[in-house]
C-alpha cells in the first residue's frame, strides 16, 4: 500500500480553514444529492397509498404513520411468490453469467497478452460465410439437421479451394481490437436475431438464454480490462515457472490469476452489476418464468398508475445486495478499473 | 525462435495454434494439450462473440434491408433494398429520426461555423505536416464531412422552429451527460483526495448510484420530478410552478433524463479519477506548493496532465456505453412528451414493438454506425495525441 503511506505524510501546506469549509460544503451537498433519492425510496416504502397521494411527507412518525403494508405485500402477501421467483431468477442469472464472462474473458485476455496468434484471413472469411449461410437457412425455416452438415461441407470446400490463396493473416492486436470493439455494438442491433435463435432452440424464457446473452455482452469489457491488467504483470515469474516445468494451465491458474485478483474483483463487480440491472435484453428474452427483477420493478407501473410503495420496496430489496458488495469491495473497484483505464 | 506447427488440421492451418516463443522456448517438447494451450485460452471467447454478436449482426443487416409482411399462417420477408434507411433519413420517419429542420438561429450559425473552422484547421494541419498516406487522407476527409454534417444537423434542429429527432436527442444525452459527469467527477475526486477526515465515508456514498438499476433510478426520479406529490413540491409551489409539470415540457423532460443519467454515472468518473489522482507523485505537488504555486496552478499544470491519459479512456468507455441509453427515457418519460425524449435505442425498440422489424434493425444499424464513427474519431483526433504525447 504505497499510496497510503505517501499520503500519511504531512503535506507542507495543509488546507486552510476556509478551503476546508468549502471542500466539505461541496462534498456534503453531493452526498445529499446522492442520498436524498435513496432516503425518499426508503420513506416511500413505508407509506400507505394515501400518504403518497396526499402530497409529500418527509419524516416517518412526524408527518405520517409508517406502515409495513408494502413490505408485507411484496415479501409475504400476494406478490411473495412472484418476488421470490424473480429474485431467484436474478440471483441465478447475474452471478452465473458474470462468472462465465470472467472465466472466458480472462482466458482470452491472457492468451492475447502471452501467446502469438496468426489466424489467416481467408480461413476466417470462409468460416464466417458458412456460418452465416447456416444461420440464415435455419432462421428461414430449414431443418438444422440439413443446414449444419451443409455448412460444414461448404466450409471444407472453401478451405480447400479459395481460402488457401489468401496469405494475409491477423495479429494479436487485431483480434483484441475486434473482441473489444464488440462492446460498441448496441444490444438492440443484435437482439432480434438472438430472439429468433433462442426461439428456434426452444430456450426462450429460460435462464440459459439470459445467461448466454449477458455473457456475450459482457465478454468484450472483461477482455478489455483484463488484457491491460495482464500487460501490467511482469512475465518473469511465468518464465521461471515454465522452466520449472509447470504447464501453461497451471501457470495461468496458480500464478497469473492470484496476481490479478484486484483486477478480477473489479471486473467481476462491473459485469455483475450490469447483469443484475439489465432491462432491455431481459424484456426481449424473458417471459413469466425467467423474469428478472428490473422487469418486476417496471411491472409495478400498473393500469392504476405507478404503485410507488411496492416499487420502492422492490427497488430497495434489489439494490441492497449489490450495494453491500460494492461497499465491501470499494478499494478493489478503483484500483482494478484504473489499470484498465491507463493503457486503454 | 522456434515456432512449431501444431498439426495438419484446419485450425493449425489457420495458424491459430502457433505459440509465442516467449515462455515456451524453454520446453520445446510438450504434450498435445499443452501445445494447444493458446487455442484453449482464446477460442471459447472468440466462438461466443462469433455466434452471439457477429452472426446476429449479419442477420440484422439482412433484416434492415427487408420488410416483414404477415401473410396467412406466418410471415414472409421481402428484400426492399435501402428503403428502410431511406424512410428514416428522408421519408416518412424523417421528423421522428432526424428531426424537423429549421433555419438556424445566429447561435446555431456560430456553433456550426466554429465546428467547421476547427475541422478545416485540423485537416490543413494534417496535410501541411506532410508524410500522409492515401488511406489517412481519405479517412480524415470522410471524418470531417460526417462531423460537419452532425454539426449542421444540431444547428438546424435545435434552433427555434426545428425539432430534434432521436439522433439529435441521443447525441445531446451523450455529450451533455459525459461533459457534466466528467466535470463533477473531477471536482469530487479532487476534493476527496485532500486529507480530509471522513474521506472514506464520502468515497463509499459517492459510489452508490452506479450500482442501482437504471429502471429503479428512472422511477425514483419520476417521484423526484413530480411537482404535485414529489418531495420538491413546496419548492415548486413557492416558485409558482405548482401546477406546471416540467416533465411535460420537451426540454424539461430531456433535462430530467440527463439529470438522472448524471446522477447515475458521475460515480464511475469519480472512482477512477480518484484512483488516478491517488497514484500520482506527491513530491512534485509538494515541491510546487513550497515554491509558491497556487493550488489552481498545481491542479492545472501538475495534476491534470497526469490524469489526462486515464481521462481519455474513461470518456471513451462512457462514450460507448452512453449511446445505449434506453431504460431511463423509457421508464422516466415513456419517450414523451411526443417523441421528445426518445433515444435511438428506444426508437428501435418502439419500432420493434409495432412489428416494423426492418425499420428497427435499420435504426439499430444507424446507431452502430454512429457509435463506431464517433468513437473512432474521438480516438484518432483526441486520444492518440494525449496518450502518445
Amino acid at each position: 500500500m504505497m499510496v497510503r503511506n505517501v499520503f500519511r505524510r504531512r503535506s507542507p501546506i495543509a488546507l486552510s480553514f476556509f478551503e476546508m469549509a468549502i471542500s466539505y460544503l461541496i462534498l456534503i451537498i453531493w452526498a445529499g444529492v446522492v442520498l436524498f433519492p435513496l432516503y425518499w425510496l426508503l420513506v416511500t416504502s413505508f407509506k400507505l397509498p394515501i400518504d403518497v397521494n396526499m402530497g409529500p411527507f418527509y419524516l416517518p412518525f412526524v408527518d405520517f404513520q409508517p406502515s409495513l403494508h408494502a413490505w408485507d405485500y411484496i415479501l409475504v402477501g400476494d406478490l411473495a411468490n412472484d418476488t421470490r421467483r424473480n429474485y431467484f431468477n436474478t440471483v441465478v442469472v447475474a452471478p452465473t453469467s458474470a462468472s462465465l464472462a470472467l472465466l472466458l474473458g480472462t482466458a482470452a485476455a491472457y492468451g492475447l497478452t502471452r501467446f502469438e496468434y496468426r489466424p489467416r484471413l481467408g480461413i476466417i472469411l470462409s468460416f464466417l460465410g458458412a456460418l452465416v449461410l447456416v444461420f440464415a437457412a435455419i432462421t428461414l425455416g430449414a431443418p438444422w439437421q440439413i443446414a449444419i452438415p451443409g455448412g460444414v461441407a461448404l466450409f471444407i470446400i472453401l478451405l480447400q479451394t479459395v481460402a488457401r490463396r489468401f496469405k494475409r493473416s491477423l495479429k494479436n492486436n487485431d483480434i483484441a481490437f475486434w473482441l473489444i470493439s464488440q462492446r460498441m455494438l448496441p444490444p438492440v442491433a443484435v437482439v432480434i436475431p438472438i430472439y429468433v435463435l433462442f426461439q428456434r432452440l426452444g430456450l426462450l424464457d429460460t435462464h440459459a438464454a439470459l445467461i448466454i446473452t449477458y455473457l456475450a455482452v459482457n465478454l468484450p469489457i472483461v477482455v478489455w480490462l483484463m488484457r491491460d491488467y495482464f500487460q501490467s504483470i511482469p512475465i518473469e515469474l511465468e518464465e521461471c515457472a515454465a522452466i520449472d516445468g509447470a504447464s501453461r494451465y497451471r501457470i495461468f491458474w496458480s500464478i497469473v490469476l492470484p496476481l490479478a485478483v484486484p483486477g478480477l474483483v473489479a471486473t467481476f463487480l462491473f459485469v455483475l452489476v450490469f447483469a443484475w440491472n439489465e432491462y432491455l435484453l431481459a424484456l426481449f428474452l424473458s417471459g413469466a418464468k425467467s423474469q428478472t427483477l428490473p422487469l418486476t420493478v417496471a411491472a409495478q407501473n400498473a393500469t392504476r398508475g405507478p404503485q410507488w410503495w411496492y416499487m420502492s420496496v422492490l427497488i430497495l430489496i434489489m439494490i441492497v445486495p449489490v450495494i453491500a458488495i460494492a461497499i465491501a469491495l470499494e478499494r478493489y473497484i478503483a484500483r482494478g478499473l484504473l489499470v484498465g483505464a491507463i493503457k486503454g | 525462435m522456434t515456432t512449431e506447427r501444431v498439426s495438419r488440421s484446419a485450425l493449425a492451418e489457420a495458424g491459430i495454434g502457433i505459440e509465442a516463443p516467449t515462455v515456451s522456448a524453454a520446453r520445446p517438447v510438450g504434450s498435445r494439450i499443452e501445445r494447444w494451450a493458446g487455442n484453449v485460452f482464446i477460442l471459447p471467447a472468440v466462438l461466443v462473440v462469433l455466434f452471439l454478436s457477429i452472426l446476429p449482426l449479419f442477420i440484422s443487416l439482412s433484416l434492415s434491408l427487408s420488410r416483414l409482411k404477415f401473410v396467412k399462417g406466418g410471415f414472409e420477408i421481402n428484400f426492399v433494398g435501402l428503403a428502410n434507411y431511406h424512410k428514416l433519413l428522408f421519408g416518412s420517419e424523417q421528423d421522428h429520426f432526424v428531426g424537423v429542420i429549421a433555419s438556424p438561429s445566429p447561435l446555431g450559425w456560430v456553433f456550426f461555423l466554429g465546428v467547421g473552422a476547427f475541422l478545416v484547421w485540423w485537416l490543413v494541419r494534417y496535410i501541411r505536416a506532410g508524410g500522409y498516406g492515401m488511406v489517412g487522407l481519405v479517412g480524415r476527409v470522410l471524418t470531417m464531412v460526417l462531423l460537419g454534417l452532425l454539426a449542421w444537423l444540431l444547428a438546424h434542429t435545435l434552433s427555434p422552429g426545428g425539432r430534434p429527432g432521436t439522433v439529435v436527442v441521443t447525441l445531446l444525452y451523450v455529450f451533455i451527460g459525459i461533459a457534466v459527469q466528467y466535470a463533477l467527477g473531477l471536482l469530487l475526486a479532487t476534493l476527496t483526495t485532500q486529507r480530509l477526515p471522513a474521506r472514506r465515508f464520502f468515497r463509499v456514498v459517492f459510489l452508490l448510484p452506479m450500482m442501482i438499476t437504471p429502471v429503479g433510478i428512472a422511477y425514483t426520479f419520476r417521484m423526484m420530478t413530480d411537482t404535485d406529490k414529489g418531495p420538491f413540491q413546496p419548492i415548486w409551489q413557492a416558485l409558482g410552478l405548482g401546477l406546471y409539470s416540467w416533465v411535460n415540457d420537451p426540454w424539461g423532460a430531456r433535462a430530467a433524463v440527463i439529470i438522472s443519467d448524471i446522477w447515475q454515472w458521475t460515480p464511475f468518473m469519480f472512482i477512477v479519477l480518484l484512483a488516478a489522482m491517488e497514484g500520482q507523485s506527491v513530491e512534485l505537488m509538494e515541491a510546487a506548493l513550497v515554491d509558491g504555486a497556487s493550488r489552481w496552478q498545481v491542479f492545472w499544470h501538475i495534476t491534470l496532465p497526469q490524469i489526462l491519459p486515464v481521462s481519455t479512456t474513461l470518456i471513451l468507455i462512457r462514450l460507448i456505453e452512453a449511446f445505449k441509453i434506453v431504460d431511463l427515457p423509457n421508464v422516466l418519460t415513456n419517450g414523451g412528451p411526443g417523441t421528445a425524449t426518445e433515444s435511438m435505442t428506444l426508437h428501435a425498440f418502439i419500432a420493434w414493438r409495432t412489428l416494423d422489424l426492418g425499420g428497427s434493425a435499420a435504426i439499430a444499424y444507424m446507431l452502430l454506425f454512429l457509435v463506431t464513427f464517433l468513437s473512432m474519431s474521438y480516438v484518432n483526433i483526441l486520444r492518440r495525441r494525449v496518450v502518445e504525447a
